[in-house]
């Protein structure tokens, strides 16, 4: 009962500070809309290609395609050199019948346009290839049959000579061996898929893309601000007074506690919906899983959020102090979050990741998003924020004893 | 006799190295208004704090209700008002009262008239409505004034209730208190203003972290040989 009146009294406070709320749902709309329009708008970016000992025929139909510029080089080091500088975004070298491709992979919508013209020119290449090679067996059988009847027509006219049917014998051989290399020929053409193997100059396959950032955006956001939202609204209950006033009534702890819960919970509930409405519909990023589940996800993830807040601000003595634990506890969230891929890190940095409540909502989120995984198959993420959610929780029902020894 | 309202026994306090309190001898009885003066800083909210439960003691016992505090549910039966206001000046006056009064227990059907009744009291009654942060000072006191009188508690603990209070208005709430006292419940209070003092069945006088004197404001005046309650303070703290 009364853990329901704070959750009232908290949400009616909330819903007054109507710059507040702005902040709190306008300003993450805002950052997406900005963050797809930079990330998504140079999908037609113009890309420029090194290639070392590749075919002309290629050259001339990666260079067809639009937004490609080819340039060729005799030498790996020149062309290396020229992705350093950023003259080219990736280079194509051929190894025997294979290719490598070395991608800067700055810019990842680039390096996902290099991969698919260089896709479609090696498909019409080998097609061309194939074509020609059709042709040119066609052409060998057609000659074959000719000389076939030729001979056929020297053997009627000539039977009775052996010189000259010794001679039949010898041209026959020789058109038959000619006719078995253009079989062998047509044979590995058709049969050759050169190997592609691709490197990266700077991250590796899975950077960047909005698509995958904004998983951990979405937590991002409700964490921030409900961090940062609630930790100001408990430190004025301190500093005005009125946490004392109301420790001084028969309420429990834990209702004050709940009773934020439950307030924070509504407003993240709110957030997370607006954040997936405005992913899926203005941004067109596809969910491909339940939405409901991504809610789900978030209202733990921005308990665990309050819960913080909650826990800090009773470490700080005026709102700017609240302030100053966001690039202490904020921005390391994002560094680990998963938006930086970690693989490349140092162990123990990767370790740091695992104590992130942010890695683990995000990880569920975009696998939820991405891969469509049902919310029952993401126990250990949903199992860690809940640990979190309760050692917080209980860290915070004791330490309001500070206030009220009983 | 009956059993003391409030009962503290060689209270101490300290506060780190800081020792506020030394040892506190009080009671408050049944339909008593008792007054707590002392210097600023002397530790009159300290006092309070102990004795609701919000700090505990580092010596000696504080009972209330003939129960050790720290308790809980004996706060249901306190009305407390902090020398800081503790409003939420985002909600309305009514609001304000209503939230407290549902944290103190009050049930819903008695929640209207408590809220009305004490809005009368303290004269807010026309402003109920309005959001607290567009009160004036002395309507915010008034406000915390009359969330301290919700749910008609047993026991009234006021830490300078009256500051930023017209003499009318003030005259009108220690009119509201005699009754409170005539009704046969008790009230705690601090004060800065000694003709309030005289008002009190009992004053204590709180000096160096110790009661120096507590008794009525006549026996008092006896004691120190002075007119009002006002020169006994001056001259227990030694200004002449
Ligand atoms: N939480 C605390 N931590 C440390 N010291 C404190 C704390 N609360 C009070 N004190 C100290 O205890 C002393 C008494 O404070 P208290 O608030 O009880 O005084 P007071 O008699 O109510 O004064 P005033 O008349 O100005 O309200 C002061 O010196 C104050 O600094
Ligand atoms: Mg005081």
């Amino acid at each position: 009962m009364r853990t329901i009146g704070i959750m009232n009294r908290v949400l009616k406070e909330l819903f007054r500070d109507k710059r507040t709320l702005a902040l709190m749902f306008l300003a993450p709309i805002l950052i997406m809309l900005l963050m797809s329009v930079i990330f998504n708008t140079n999908s037609s970016t113009d890309v420029s290609i090194g290639t070392i000992s590749v075919s002309h025929k290629l050259n001339q139909q990666m260079a067809d395609i639009k937004h490609v510029t080819v340039k060729t080089y005799d030498t790996k080091s020149a062309a290396k050199k020229a992705l350093k500088n950023e003259k080219i975004d990736a280079i194509v070298k051929k190894n025997g019948s294979n290719y490598s491709l070395t991608y800067a992979n700055t810019d990842s919508t680039k390096t996902a346009t290099v991969k698919l013209a260089f896709k479609n020119a090696l498909t019409a290449t080998s097609i061309n290839q194939l074509k020609s090679a059709l042709t040119k067996s066609t052409k060998a059988t057609v000659k074959l049959q000719a000389q076939l009847q030729a001979i056929q027509k020297q053997q009627a006219a000539a039977t009775a000579s052996a010189k000259a049917g010794s001679a039949a014998t010898a041209a026959q051989q020789a058109t038959s061996t000619k006719a078995t290399s253009t079989t062998m020929a047509t044979k590995s053409t058709s049969q050759k898929t050169p190997k592609i193997t691709n490197h990266y100059v700077y991250g590796d396959k899975d950077t960047g893309y909005f698509a995958k950032m904004l998983p951990i955006l979405m937590g991002f956001f409700v964490f921030f601000f409900v961090f940062l939202i609630s930790g100001m609204a408990l430190l004025k209950e301190r500093t005005t007074g009125t946490l004392d006033r109301l420790l001084a009534t028969p309420v429990k702890r834990s209702s004050i506690v709940f009773g934020y819960m439950l307030s924070y919970g509504v407003l993240a509930v709110i957030q997370t919906i607006l954040i997936v409405l405005v992913t899926v519909w203005l941004l067109g990023i596809e969910v491909v899983g339940n939405m409901a589940s991504v809610i789900v996800i978030n209202l733990i993830l921005a308990l665990v959020a309050l819960a913080f807040g909650i826990l800090l601000s009773t470490f700080a003595n005026s709102e700017f102090q609240m302030m100053q634990f966001i690039p202490l506890v904020i921005v390391p969230q994002v560094f680990f979050s998963g938006i930086i891929p970690l693989d490349s890190m140092a162990a123990w940095v990767k370790d740091i990741s695992y104590i992130i409540p942010i890695k683990y909502a995000g990880d569920a989120v975009t696998d939820i998003i991405m891969r469509g995984t049902s919310i029952w198959h993401l126990g250990f993420d949903i199992g860690i924020l809940l640990i979190f959610l309760v050692v917080l929780t209980v860290l915070n029902i004791v330490g309001l004893k500070r206030y009220r020894k009983v | 006799m009956s059993q003391a309202i409030i009962d503290l026994q060689h209270l101490a306090k300290k506060f780190g190295n800081q020792t506020v309190l030394k040892d506190i001898n009080l009671t408050v009885n049944p339909g008593e208004i008792v007054g707590l003066i002392g210097p600023s800083g002397a530790g009159k909210s300290t006092v309070i704090k102990v004795t609701l439960g919000m700090e505990v003691t580092s010596g000696g016992s504080a009972k209330v209700f003939g129960t050790v505090m720290p308790n809980r549910q004996l706060l249901g039966r306190i009305g407390y008002m902090a020398q800081t206001d503790a409003l939420y000046d985002t909600l309305t006056g009514r609001e304000n009262l209503k939230f407290y009064g549902l944290m103190k227990g009050i049930a819903k059907a008695d929640m209207t008239r408590e809220v009305d009744y004490v809005a009368k009291v303290v004269d807010l009654t026309a402003d109920l409505n309005k959001r607290v942060s567009g009160y004036s000072g002395g309507m915010m006191r008034r406000l915390s004034l009359a969330i301290a009188l919700l749910g008609k508690p047993d026991l009234l603990i006021l830490d300078e209730p009256t500051v930023g209070i017209d003499p009318a208005l003030r005259r009108q709430i220690w009119a509201e208190l005699g009754r409170i006292r005539d009704e046969g419940r008790s009230i705690l209070i601090t004060t800065h203003v000694m003709d309030e003092a005289e008002l009190c069945g009992r004053v204590a006088l709180l000096l160096d972290g110790k009661v120096m004197a507590f008794d009525a404001p006549a026996a008092l005046e006896q004691q120190y040989q002075v007119k009002t309650i006002e020169d006994v303070f001056l001259k227990a703290e030694g200004v002449e």
